[in-house]
C-alpha cells in the first residue's frame, strides 16, 4: 500500500504504529506502578523515613502522597498530549 | 445533637430537593429514552467534559467520601494511604483501557472480548465476572446508605433501604443511561462543591494553609498522625491491596460501560483526562477534610457518633457551617450513593440482557425492541434483588465488600480485557477459564482470608495470611489464560486478530 502523506504529518503502518501505542501505553502504565508500589513499599519498609518532618505540618510520608496524585495527574497529561499530536496524526494518515 | 438519628429538617430539605431534581432530570430523560442506543448509551452524545465528571460521580461512592474522611480523621496519614490508591486506578484505565474499549464495544465490556471469540462462553463468563462484582459493590452501596441514612435522617434502616432501591428503579427504568448521566453530573459537581466549601471554611481557621492545620492535628495528637501507622504492618498485604484497587477500576463494569455513552474515542480519552483531574482533586481535599475533622471534632468525639468514623465529615459540615451546611453535606453523601446505585444496576441489566439474553439465550436473534424490554425487566429484578440484599446483610462490615468487588473485577474482569485487545493468541477456552478462575479463586481466598475467618466467623487463624488476594488471584487469571490457549491453539481466531488490531485504532468506521 503505497503511503502519499501531507507534509508534516506522519505516516506509519497499522503494525507500527499498534507498536507504538502499545510501547507507550505499557511504559507509562509501569511509570504509574513504580511511583505507587515505591510509596507503598516505602511505607512498609521505611516508616521513619516517611514520619521525618520537612517542617512543622509536612512529614516526608504526607508530601510523598501527595506527590503520588500529582504524578498521575502528570502521567495522564503526557498520554493525553502524546495521543492529541501524534497519535492522531497517524490515525489521519492511516484513514486517508 | 447531629448524626445520632434525630431527624434533621434542612438535611431532609436538601435531600427532598435532590430527589426532585433528579426525577425532573428522569421525566425529561424518559422522553428520549426510546431506543436501546438510549437506553444503554445516552445515544452517545455525552461530551468528553459531562462523562468525565459523571466517571467522578460513578467512582466517588460514599465509601470513598464519608469512609475516608473518616479514616483520615481517626489514624491520619493511613487513611491518605487509601486516597492515593483508589486513583491511581484511574491513569491505567486511560492508558490500556478506554480507547480501545471504545472503539470494539457496543454496551458491554463482553462485547470486547467476544470481538474475536465464540460469543455464548465468552459472554457467559464475563457476565459471571461482571455480575459478582456489581453485586457485591451493590451490597456494600445498600448497607452503608441504610446505616448513613439511619444517622443523618432518623429513618429506620429498611425503609432507607426501600428508598434507595425505588428512586434508584426510576432513574434506570424510565431514564435510562441520559437519567443515569445526568444524576451522576449533579451528583459530582454537589460532592466537588460541597467538599471544596467544606475544606475552605476548614482552611479559613488556619490562614488556609494546609501546613498548619496538620501542624495543629499534630500538637493535638502527636506527630505519629503524620507518619504510617500500623495498617500496613505487612507489604505483600499492602502490594496485594494496591494491586487491587490499581487493576480493579478498569475491569468495574458501571465504568466501562461509561466509555461507549460518548461520540468517539478521542472522546473517551479526554473524558477520562477530565475524571483523573477531579477525581485527583478530590482526594487531595480528603487530607483537608480528615485532618479539619480531627482537629475541630476530636477523635472522641467522631467514634462515640460512629465507630466506623463515618460521620466525620458531616460532622464537620456542621461545625464549621452550622445545621444548614450539615444538611447539605448529609443530602450530598445520599445523593452520592443514590448515582452509583443507579450506575451498577444499569451495567446489571446491559449484562443481564445484552450478554446473556441477547447473544447467550437467544443466539443474537432478537431485535432491539425485545433488547430494550428484557433490559427493564433485568432492572427491575435487580431493583428488588438489591433491596432484598441490603436487608439481608444489615448489620455486616461493608469495608471488606468493597474490596472483594475490586479483588473480583481485577482478577476476573481485567486480564481477560487486557488480552483480548493485545495478545493474538487468546482463544475462547482462555478467556473463559481466566474469568471463571479469577472470580472464584478471588472469592474463595478471601472467604479463607482473616478479614472473614477471623474478623467475622472470630475464628482463631485464617487458612489464607492475605486479607486482600489480588496478588495471587490476579497473576493466577492471566496464567490460566495464557496456558489454556498455549495449549489448544485456534489459528482462526488468532487470525481475526488483525481485523481487531485495526478496529482498536480506527473504529468501526
Amino acid at each position: 500500500m503505497p503511503v502519499t502523506s501531507a507534509p508534516g504529518s506522519p505516516s506509519l503502518t497499522l503494525e507500527a504504529l499498534t507498536a507504538l501505542r502499545w510501547r507507550i501505553a505499557l511504559s507509562l502504565t509501569v511509570a504509574m506502578m513504580v511511583v505507587y508500589f515505591g510509596f507503598i513499599l516505602l511505607v512498609a519498609f521505611d516508616k521513619p523515613l516517611l514520619g521525618r518532618l520537612i517542617v512543622p505540618g509536612l512529614s516526608v510520608g504526607v508530601l510523598l502522597g501527595a506527590l503520588v496524585i500529582v504524578a498521575a495527574w502528570v502521567l495522564t497529561w503526557v498520554y493525553v498530549r502524546w495521543a492529541n499530536n501524534h497519535y492522531d496524526a497517524h490515525l489521519r494518515g492511516l484513514r486517508r | 445533637m447531629i448524626g445520632t438519628g434525630e431527624p434533621n429538617v434542612v438535611a431532609i430539605g436538601f435531600f427532598l430537593a435532590f430527589i426532585a431534581l433528579s426525577l425532573g432530570i428522569t421525566v425529561w430523560a424518559s422522553r428520549r429514552t426510546r431506543t436501546l442506543d438510549h437506553f444503554y448509551t445516552a445515544g452517545r452524545s455525552v461530551t468528553a467534559l459531562q462523562n468525565g465528571l459523571a466517571l467522578a460521580g460513578d467512582f466517588m461512592s460514599a465509601a470513598s467520601f464519608l469512609g475516608i474522611a473518616g479514616l483520615v480523621a481517626l489514624s491520619g496519614f493511613d487513611g491518605l494511604i487509601y486516597s492515593v490508591g483508589w486513583l491511581v486506578g484511574w491513569p491505567v484505565v486511560m492508558f490500556l483501557i478506554a480507547e480501545p474499549l471504545r472503539n470494539l464495544g457496543r454496551y458491554t465490556f463482553a462485547d470486547v472480548v467476544a470481538a474475536r471469540l465464540r460469543q455464548a462462553p465468552v459472554r457467559v463468563a464475563s457476565a459471571i465476572g461482571s455480575l459478582a462484582v456489581i453485586a457485591f459493590y451493590l451490597i456494600a452501596q445498600m448497607v452503608g446508605a441504610g446505616n448513613l441514612i439511619r444517622l443523618l435522617f432518623g429513618l429506620p434502616y429498611e425503609v432507607a433501604v426501600l428508598i434507595v432501591g425505588v428512586v434508584m428503579l426510576a432513574y434506570v427504568l424510565f431514564g435510562g443511561m441520559t437519567a443515569t448521566t445526568w444524576v451522576q453530573i449533579v451528583k459530582a459537581v454537589l460532592l466537588l462543591g460541597g467538599a471544596t466549601v467544606l475544606a475552605l471554611l476548614v482552611l479559613a481557621k488556619f490562614s488556609f494553609n494546609p501546613l498548619a492545620l496538620f501542624a495543629e492535628a499534630a500538637r493535638q495528637y502527636g506527630d505519629g498522625v503524620l507518619s504510617p501507622g500500623r495498617l500496613v504492618s505487612d507489604p505483600v498485604d499492602a502490594i496485594s491491596l494496591g494491586l487491587a484497587l490499581m487493576l480493579g477500576t478498569a475491569g468495574l463494569p458501571h465504568i466501562l460501560m461509561r466509555f461507549y455513552t460518548v461520540p468517539d474515542s478521542r472522546t473517551a480519552r479526554s473524558s477520562v483526562g477530565y475524571a483523573t483531574a477531579f477525581i485527583g482533586f478530590f482526594y487531595l481535599l480528603t487530607f483537608v477534610l480528615g485532618f479539619g475533622a480531627m482537629v475541630n471534632i476530636g477523635r472522641d468525639a467522631i467514634t462515640k457518633v460512629d465507630p466506623g468514623g463515618n460521620m466525620a465529615a458531616p460532622l464537620l459540615a456542621a461545625a464549621v457551617g452550622g445545621t444548614p451546611f450539615f444538611g447539605f453535606i448529609s443530602a450530598v453523601a445520599f445523593a452520592t450513593i443514590l448515582a452509583v446505585v443507579a450506575g451498577l444496576a444499569l451495567s446489571g441489566a446491559a449484562t443481564l440482557s445484552h450478554d446473556l439474553w441477547v447473544n447467550v439465550v437467544r443466539k443474537g436473534h432478537s431485535n432491539s425492541g425485545e433488547e430494550l424490554i428484557v433490559a427493564r425487566i433485568a432492572t427491575v429484578a435487580l431493583a428488588i434483588v438489591s433491596i432484598a440484599l441490603g436487608i439481608l446483610f444489615k448489620g455486616q462490615n461493608v469495608a471488606y465488600m468493597v474490596g472483594l468487588a475490586f479483588a473480583i473485577a481485577a482478577s476476573a474482569n481485567f486480564p481477560v480485557l487486557v488480552l483480548s485487545m493485545f495478545w493474538s493468541r487468546l482463544t475462547t477456552a482462555g478467556a473463559q477459564a481466566s474469568t471463571i478462575v479469577g472470580t472464584v479463586s478471588a472469592l474463595v481466598l478471601i472467604y479463607l482470608s482473616p478479614a472473614i475467618q477471623i474478623d467475622v466467623l472470630k475464628h482463631a487463624e485464617a487458612w489464607f495470611p492475605l486479607r486482600n488476594p489480588g496478588i495471587v488471584t490476579i497473576p493466577l487469571s492471566f496464567a490460566v489464560a495464557m496456558v489454556v490457549s498455549w495449549l489448544r491453539p485456534v489459528p482462526e481466531e488468532a487470525r481475526a486478530f488483525h481485523a481487531l488490531e485495526r478496529r482498536i485504532h480506527l473504529g468501526t468506521e
